[in-house]
């Protein structure tokens, strides 16, 4: 069953068009994270899909059902915002049951649901306490203990760890996708942050100005980048994209950076990506490449020989983080990222020769920008 | 400019001689001046009322003899009582007025910075002029009463300005016409500064309108109602003016008050001791209202250093 079906919606202020239809179905028990650069429209999208804000135009449905015509409070839905929005002379226990309150559900029940969502999310200490009092950790798990008393269709999130601190934000968004697991909610989670979006989403949208650029699960959207906004957008570092050129070689065809120049670098594309790259033989095209895709020389990518190309490059700038290397470096004139095993020590000016995974290459029409291998 | 070509060097030598001296002549000549008319002159106010000064100052002790007799007088007593009615009557109203103003305007509504101008005006406006232009309204003769009968309806009454027993209400319309909309400001300003978020929240909560006010948004700004109260109440104290030119504290001693008393006793009746004896009482009155709310300020400073 879709929990929520979002068909042709579109949304002006004044003169600026902020959403230019969109049309979105999320599925019962989904994560569905919409992600995008601040203002591409989707704060704006989640407030029309709380009823927060009137579409201009199209329809909503929660749960089967239209709710265009239907006060936030009558939406089956619940919110989580990034400011918490806990009201500040309620209490802990105040803020979860006003929900409650306002829908005159029995005291009794009331104190049930207290209990069972305070134990779930481990605040049953904090109850007594005001927002001013809580660090900002708890400060979220009230927020969604809030969101989470109310037992809704369908849960919103508004970018609800962007006030958190970098070591906490990573906890909470564990805890926020185990959470999904164990209570099986349909989510839609607005951030801003591609990482919240590939680690939590079973689904995601990737917006910009105001479109859904690709709608799709996280491996499609990471690996299969619909145009080369959702390429630069997903990731970090993000996916080299350089221009190129589709030449035949062999029996079949290949990517060329750097064509025509000495050091022009040669990669084979694979039988799927050809049928989409003929029409663009001998033509130009940006070719995009993961940096993960780009390693240490005797790295083997895959079990079949013919993926790894070996190549060598001058090296401009290496960034050790640890766990790996991130190398700059030049490929047939243009620059590219890699990313080594950190103990190869690269020569910082110098030569070094490197393994192109040419298995995952993504092609894109330097005119449209959208995906064609 | 240097016309003949001189160095500029003398001439910044100079600024930079005075540089270190700005600063002391900027601020002890006001500091200095505030000094002495306020902390000067309420001392010597109150050595003036331990002594028996009548039209000119004396400089013999006599103890609590004016606050004694003061405290005694009929005038007195009945000015207290005025300011206790006037007091309760004017904050009350004028923080139900505003709170109301403040929320209706809250609304989105269109024009709202004109009328919240309009709401705002009388503020500007000088207290005698307020008391003399309701003093004409309410005059039963050519205010509102002789208007309404010109209209029809010969029974309706509203004379409560020669009215023993409700001229002091005249005072606490009066006013309240005139310091709402201050009040006003002060809490759309407070409304606004509350969260968009809250409201999004208690509105998927499920709150209505009014709900959303008297539990989210009232209760967040509580600070703002004590800053009105106090402000509301420091003007009640000190009021002389409006009651002056409204009903000069008649009929009888109906709208008698303390600043009244005080002029009376000065200026009237040439008596400074007793009359500085009352202007004391009333600082006294004055520090009782802001003596509290400077302790509170401070304990909520404190509070939040500590919760951060």
């Amino acid at each position: 069953m879709s929990a929520l079906r979002i068909a042709g919606v579109r949304k002006r202020f004044g003169a600026q068009e902020v959403l230019k239809g969109i049309d979105l179905e999320v599925d019962s028990g989904e994560f569905l994270v919409l992600v995008g650069p601040s203002g591409c429209g989707k704060s704006t999208l989640l407030n029309i899909i709380a009823g927060l804000e009137a579409p201009g135009e199209g329809t909503i449905e929660i749960g089967g059902r239209l709710v265009n015509d239907v006060e936030p409070k009558d939406r089956d839905i619940a919110m989580v915002f990034q400011s918490y929005a806990l009201y500040p002379t309620m209490t802990v226990r105040q803020n979860i049951t006003f929900g409650m309150e306002c829908r005159n559900v029995p005291k009794r029940a009331q104190d049930e649901a207290v209990e069972r969502v305070s134990r779930l999310l481990q605040i049953d200490q904090l109850l007594h306490r005001k927002p001013s009092q809580l660090s900002g950790g708890q400060r979220q798990r009230v927020a969604m203990g809030r969101a989470l008393v109310r037992d809704p269709t369908l849960f919103l999130f508004d970018e609800p760890l962007s006030n958190l601190d970098a070591k906490l934000r990573v906890e909470m968004r564990l805890e926020i996708k185990q959470l999904h697991r164990r209570i099986a909610a349909t989510i839609v989670y607005v951030t801003h942050d591609q990482i919240e979006a590939m680690t939590m989403a079973t689904r995601i949208a990737v917006m910009h100005q105001g479109e859904v650029q690709q709608f799709a699960d996280p491996e499609t959207i990471y690996n299969r980048p619909a145009n080369l906004f959702v390429a630069r957008f997903m990731g970090a570092p993000p996916m080299n994209c350089v221009s190129a050129r589709v030449v035949s070689a062999g029996d079949g065809l290949a990517a060329v950076i750097g064509a025509g120049r000495p050091d022009a670098i040669q990669l084979p594309l694979s039988r799927e990506a050809e049928a989409g790259a003929g029409a663009f033989k001998d033509r130009a095209v940006v070719l995009g490449i993961r940096p993960e895709c780009i390693a240490e020389e005797d790295r083997r990518f895959g079990a079949d020989e013919r993926g790894s190309i070996a190549v060598e490059a001058p090296v401009e700038m290496t960034e050790p983080t640890g766990a790996e290397t991130i190398v700059l470096m030049r490929l047939g004139g243009e620059q590219l990222l890699g990313r080594v095993s950190p103990d190869v020590r690269l020569p910082v000016g110098g030569n070094a020769r490197f393994a192109v995974d040419a298995r995952k290459l993504c092609l894109f029409d330097p005119a449209t920008e959208r995906l064609i291998a | 400019m240097n016309v003949q070509g001189r160095p500029a060097a003398p001439r910044r030598s100079w600024r930079a001689a005075l540089a270190p001296w700005l600063v002391h002549l900027v601020l002890w000549p006001p500091l200095l001046v505030s000094v002495v008319h306020i902390i000067g002159f309420t001392g010597y106010t109150s050595w003036i009322s331990f002594t028996s000064s009548t039209l000119i100052p004396e400089n013999d002790f006599v103890g609590l003899r004016n606050y004694n007799s003061v405290l005694a007088s009929r005038n007195w007593a009945i000015a207290t009582e005025n300011l206790l009615i006037f007091g309760t009557g004017f904050v009350v109203l004028t923080t139900a007025i505003g709170l109301t103003l403040a929320v209706l305007l809250d609304q989105r509504i269109r024009a709202e910075n004109v009328l919240r101008t309009i709401y705002l005006y009388p503020m500007a406006v000088s207290f005698v002029v307020t008391g003399t232009v309701w003093s004409w309204l309410l005059n039963p003769s050519i205010g509102i009463q002789k208007l309404v009968r010109g209209l029809g309806w010969e029974a309706f009454r509203f004379d409560w300005v020669v009215d023993r027993d409700m001229a002091i209400y005249t005072i606490v319309i009066a006013g309240a016409w005139q310091a709402s909309g201050f009040a006003m400001a002060l809490f759309l300003a407070g409304i606004r500064s509350v969260d968009a978020d809250l409201y999004k929240a208690a509105q998927i909560d499920g709150a209505g309108p009014w709900r959303i006010y008297r539990r989210v948004v009232l209760p967040a700004i509580w600070p703002i109602f004590i800053a009105v109260m106090v402000i509301l109440l420091q003007y009640t104290i000190k009021t002389f003016d409006l009651v002056r030119a409204l009903t000069g504290g008649g009929p009888g001693l109906a709208t008698q008050l303390p600043s009244l008393v005080v002029y009376d006793l000065m200026f009237q009746r040439g008596l400074l001791g007793r009359g500085s004896a009352a202007a004391v009482l009333m600082l006294l009155y004055l520090l009782a209202v802001l003596l509290p709310y400077f302790a509170f300020v401070q304990w909520r400073k404190r509070r939040n250093a500590r919760h951060g």
